[in-house]
């Protein structure tokens, strides 16, 4: 039987009946056509479904949908205010912090989470709060320069170096 | 991947949960974090009929200190809020084990009642509350009762709770005197889970002569189920040298698979309760 569910998306308020074992990752993709959060492992490891709700990260493919009833989900898609690029996506562009793309979504959503929580994080500290999240094209390094980038920028309203104009 | 359908329930506080337990549907399992039960829904070796879903029941989150210095934790409290907690953190052993378990979204999601619920025999923070020498406690529509983790595995994924019962608790005793404690464990790489790792609680009594009069060691990863290496501790009391860890696997059919082999399983884990032993003496104070 579908339970109804109502939660705010990228405050947006969203309505739908699900049927309760459909995972929050399905909804946000399937039926709100938010594309952005992508499914790879589909077991909880590789962190490409990571959306935050209620204000921390978590991995989409192993929340139900019914499960978020009630709770604030924040998607890649809410992150771009007014078609601006967020500080975190602005320093992916520049700092070169992606290869293929698919896990850059679920990299920046925890990324995000990070520098909520640690406005100026370590490398270590940026290496493991992106534990749950795997680059198969490894491009760690520039993932993590691009994470320091941002908590600069975020911090100082500015990039630490002008090398690269998008 | 899709787990086979359910019946969902969502009870609005932990008397309906319990009235919805006492309904004994065989088929029936408790929704708390998810991250245990819904991935092995997703595989289909579990295909539970009814999920009775407690996660949103706030009266089953926080940490409290109880008036005989104890520290109760509510089930559904997240491994997140547990590393938060400076009540716990001081701890060694769980500043130790908490930030190594899963990942931040993991960690966002996962319950210390789940963790005990779930009696994974190679999950990290079983062992921890074993050294620890927690309780759980349990309620049912019947009543309620405490008991000791010592006694609450039973092998593997199972444990004494019946059917009917919830874990609404878990408590953690006062710590009395100088006490020290460390968990070290080799991981399996790629799941993150252990391969053999070992939680240790030393303590003395203040003015006690400098001899440990307390030791308490769990160990996950190498037998059915976490357990205590009480030959172990007994050798430690005595003689206060981390050799005793040769005695770590005294008693126990240790796991054999392709991650680890008995024979190299059983050396991982003499290697590292020794660690554990060391790096809690130093931290005795």
């Amino acid at each position: 039987m579908a339970e109804h569910v109502t939660l705010v998306v990228n405050g947006q308020r969203r309505e739908v009946d699900v049927e309760p074992r459909r995972l929050l990752v399905e909804v946000l993709r399937e039926d709100f056509d938010l594309t952005g959060t992508h499914v790879a492992c589909d077991t909880s490891q590789c962190g490409a479904c990571t959306v935050h709700m209620d204000g921390q990260s978590v991995k989409s493919c192993t929340v139900l949908a019914v499960q978020a009833d009630g709770a604030t989900v924040t998607t890649i898609e809410g992150l771009a205010a007014g078609g601006e690029l967020h500080p975190i996506q602005a320093a992916f562009w520049e700092k070169h912090g992606l290869q293929c793309g698919f896990c850059t979504p679920g990299m920046i959503m925890s990324a995000a989470d990070l520098l909520a929580r640690v406005p100026d994080p370590s490398d270590q500290q940026i290496r493991h709060a992106i534990h749950g999240n795997l680059c198969r094209c490894t491009g760690y390094h520039n993932i993590v320069a691009a994470i320091r980038e941002a908590a600069v920028t975020m911090h100082t309203g500015s990039a630490s170096d002008s090398g690269i104009v998008g | 991947m899709t787990s086979l359908a359910f019946d969902y329930r969502r009870p609005d506080s932990v008397d309906q949960a319990l009235a919805l337990l006492a309904e004994a549907d065989p088929g029936t399992k408790v929704l708390a974090g998810g991250h245990s039960l819904l991935p092995i829904m997703k595989t289909r070796l579990a295909q539970p009929g009814r999920l009775i879903d407690i996660g949103h029941l706030g009266e089953l989150r926080g940490v409290h200190r109880l008036g005989d210095g104890g520290l109760s934790i509510g089930a559904l409290t997240t491994y997140s809020r547990l590393l938060a907690n400076p009540a716990i953190t001081v701890y060694g052993l769980l500043a130790d084990v908490l930030p190594t378990i899963g990942d931040v979204q993991v960690r966002n999601r996962g319950t210390i009642g789940g963790a005990v619920a779930h009696v994974d025999p190679a999950a990290d923070l079983p062992a921890c509350l074993l050294a620890l020498d927690a309780e759980v406690v349990v309620r049912s529509a019947r009543g309620g009762r405490t008991i000791a983790l010592t006694s609450f595995f039973e092998g593997a994924f199972n444990s004494v709770l019946l059917p009917d019962e919830l874990i609404t608790e878990i408590r953690l005793p006062a710590a009395s005197g100088d006490y020290g404690s460390a968990y070290r464990a080799q991981e399996q790489p790629a799941s993150g889970y252990a391969l053999a790792g070992a939680a240790v609680v030393i303590g003395r009594s203040t003015g006690g002569g400098g001899r440990f009069d307390r030791a308490a060691i769990g160990i996950t990863g190498v037998g059915e189920c976490p357990y205590r290496a009480s030959a172990v501790e007994q050798e430690f009391l005595s003689s206060g040298d981390p050799a005793a860890a040769a005695h770590a696997t005294d008693g126990v059919l240790v796991a054999s698979d392709i991650h680890a082999d008995r024979e190299y399983r059983t050396a991982l884990i003499r290697v590292q309760v020794r660690r554990a032993l060391e790096a809690a003496i130093e931290r005795v104070g």
